[in-house]
């Protein structure tokens, strides 16, 4: 009725068909993380080889935002060395969700890069954060 | 089990239907249309208390107990009327007995660090429930850590009420402290408080009684209660953030050290030691929220006026109504007890759509409730779910708000589908 503009199709599509959802076998990296407004958890698995990231998978559960995020950053992880996957900024994973994310709602569309900044280079979480308050 | 007799508002006696129109044209934020079913979070604040601290700030804004000229005379006059209002209103013995705190929060922080940490021995028990609020757990447990003392939680059965025989056994191990909330800020359940506090005194344990989702909609009598704390936050109950209450039974307060040293609270100061200040002020330290306290009594009178009685019957009769509108949503999963064991406070599970896709949705048919784990993170786990929406009502809403939950609720599973 009100929502179409917000919950667009591909979200609703990646929210209900995640990509690269489940685990790898023996990944070289896995790390998870926790949205502690809600107590949603994502984590993920990464496979390396030659400076690039070989396989991605996803887990846990969580808003259509924060599983539409994970799902589109995932997507966008394979087969990218590390130092690209490095520079993602946030401001490019919440253009590519393409909708207007309120303040309240920031940290489910950035769980899944936190994850992935946290987890696959060593960055202090608090980096992250503080990182975050400059947006 | 026996709910009713905890309720001194379920006495049977019907209470005339509130005038909800009249009452809403005292809240100005209704105005902006928006269906606010979040009042267990934070109430919305009536004309009668903005005009009380408006009159603070504008007519006699000066620090209390101090100023020997009239406005400060005043300021005193009116932030010491609040203490007679909430004395009243608590049935507490004696003015002494009233602490002014922050919140919730604070009044209970007060008891552990001054009472707990004092009293609690290794190996002590202290008894607290699977739904408390964490500002009812976070705190027992730095004390535990800081005593050695154990922590043994109830667990509640599936309808969401505590399972009393466990409490009961749990009894029997004799605990030094008891705490449980009065309502559960996320099931809504009302806990039979009276006899859990009655059973805990029998067997000498000290009993707080967290009362921020229970004062504001069933209001408590400490005395016939027996409880030797009770905490309540300002806030819920029409009042500002900011100011909120602790009582607390005269001999146990008389015996506790200060919480907070400084300023108000002390009789004289050398260099070489302190002697302080009697009840009350002995724990109320530093300049206090003045306007905020004046603003609180104002709202305990405002709610008294109207009844607690015919306040809690409108919000019985709202979740009897919702909930019942509710379970015949497919796939809409209610937790707690049934509407006449429970507050105005409804949380639920929208299968496939997450509780903060919900309020997204909700927001954006002007529908504000509350998503996440609601500070229980405990019951969350308990109920095997990461987080929920929660919709809960006040002496305000209307039935026509219920109805615009059930349109967004419906409208989400289409979004959704």
């Amino acid at each position: 009725m009100v929502d179409d503009q917000f919950y667009r199709e591909y979200i609703l599509d990646h929210y209900k068909n995640p990509r690269n959802f489940g685990r790898l076998e023996q990944p070289d990296v896995s790390h998870e993380e926790l949205n502690p407004l809600c107590g949603d958890v994502i984590g993920m698995d990464f496979r390396l080889a030659e400076g690039k990231i070989e396989d991605v998978r996803f887990h846990g559960r969580g808003c259509a935002i924060s599983q539409a995020s994970a799902s589109l950053l995932t997507e966008r992880l394979k087969g990218m060395p590390l130092e690209e996957a490095r520079k993602i900024s946030k401001e490019e994973v919440l253009e590519e969700l393409g909708i207007e994310i309120s303040p309240a709602r920031i940290k489910c569309a950035l769980l899944s890069l936190k994850v992935l900044k946290v987890g696959a280079y060593g960055l202090a979480e608090g980096e992250f954060e503080e990182d975050e308050d400059d947006s | 089990m026996s709910t009713s007799s905890s309720s001194p508002v379920s006495a049977g006696l019907a209470s005339p239907p509130l005038d909800v129109e009249r009452i809403r044209a005292d809240f100005p934020f209704l105005a902006t249309g928006v269906a606010y079913l979040d009042s267990a979070n934070t109430s919305q604040r009536p004309l009668p208390v903005l005009a009380a601290m408006d009159a603070y700030h504008t007519q006699f804004n000066a620090n209390i107990h101090r100023g020997a000229y009239k406005a400060s005379e005043q300021a005193t006059e009116r932030y010491e009327a609040t203490r007679e209002t909430v004395r009243r209103f608590l049935n507490a013995r004696s003015r002494r007995e009233i602490i002014y705190t922050r919140g919730t929060t604070e009044g209970i922080n007060l008891v552990a660090y001054s009472w707990a940490r004092r009293n609690l021995l290794p190996g002590d028990l202290i008894v607290l429930t699977i739904m408390e609020h964490h500002s009812n757990l976070v705190p027992w447990q730095l004390v535990a850590e800081a005593t050695g003392a154990r922590i043994e939680y109830v667990d509640i059965d599936e309808g969401g009420e505590l399972r009393q025989d466990q409490y009961r056994a749990l009894l029997q191990q004799e605990p030094k402290l008891v705490a449980f909330s009065q309502v559960s800020n996320t099931l809504g359940t009302i806990n039979p408080y009276r006899e859990m506090t009655a059973a805990a005194k029998a067997v000498g344990a000290v009993v707080l009684i967290d009362g921020a989702q229970g004062a504001p909609h069933l209001g408590v009598d400490v005395q016939a209660t027996g409880c030797d704390f009770y905490a309540f936050s300002g806030h819920k109950i029409c009042g500002p953030t900011g100011a909120g209450i602790l009582y607390g039974r005269r001999e146990l307060l008389e015996a506790m050290p200060p919480f907070m040293g400084g300023g108000d609270m002390i009789k004289t100061v050398s260099t070489t030691g302190t002697t302080y200040a009697p009840l009350p002020e002995k724990f109320e330290a530093g300049t206090q929220a003045i306007a905020q306290v004046i603003g609180l009594g104002t709202a305990i009178d405002y709610v008294s006026e109207i009844g607690l009685g015919a306040i809690h019957e409108h919000e019985q009769q709202l979740t009897e109504y919702a909930l019942e509108a509710m379970s015949e949503i497919d796939g809409l999963r209610l937790f707690g007890p049934p509407a006449q064991r429970r507050s105005g406070v409804i949380s639920f599970d929208l299968a496939g759509v997450h509780p903060h896709d919900v309020a997204t949705i909700l927001d954006r048919h002007g529908v504000a409730v509350r998503a996440g784990h609601n500070c229980t993170q405990p019951l969350m786990r308990r109920l095997d779910v990461p987080a929920v929406a929660r919709a809960s009502f006040y002496l305000y809403t209307t039935r026509d708000e219920v109805d615009r939950l059930l349109v967004a609720l419906r409208d989400a599973q289409r979004i959704f589908a």
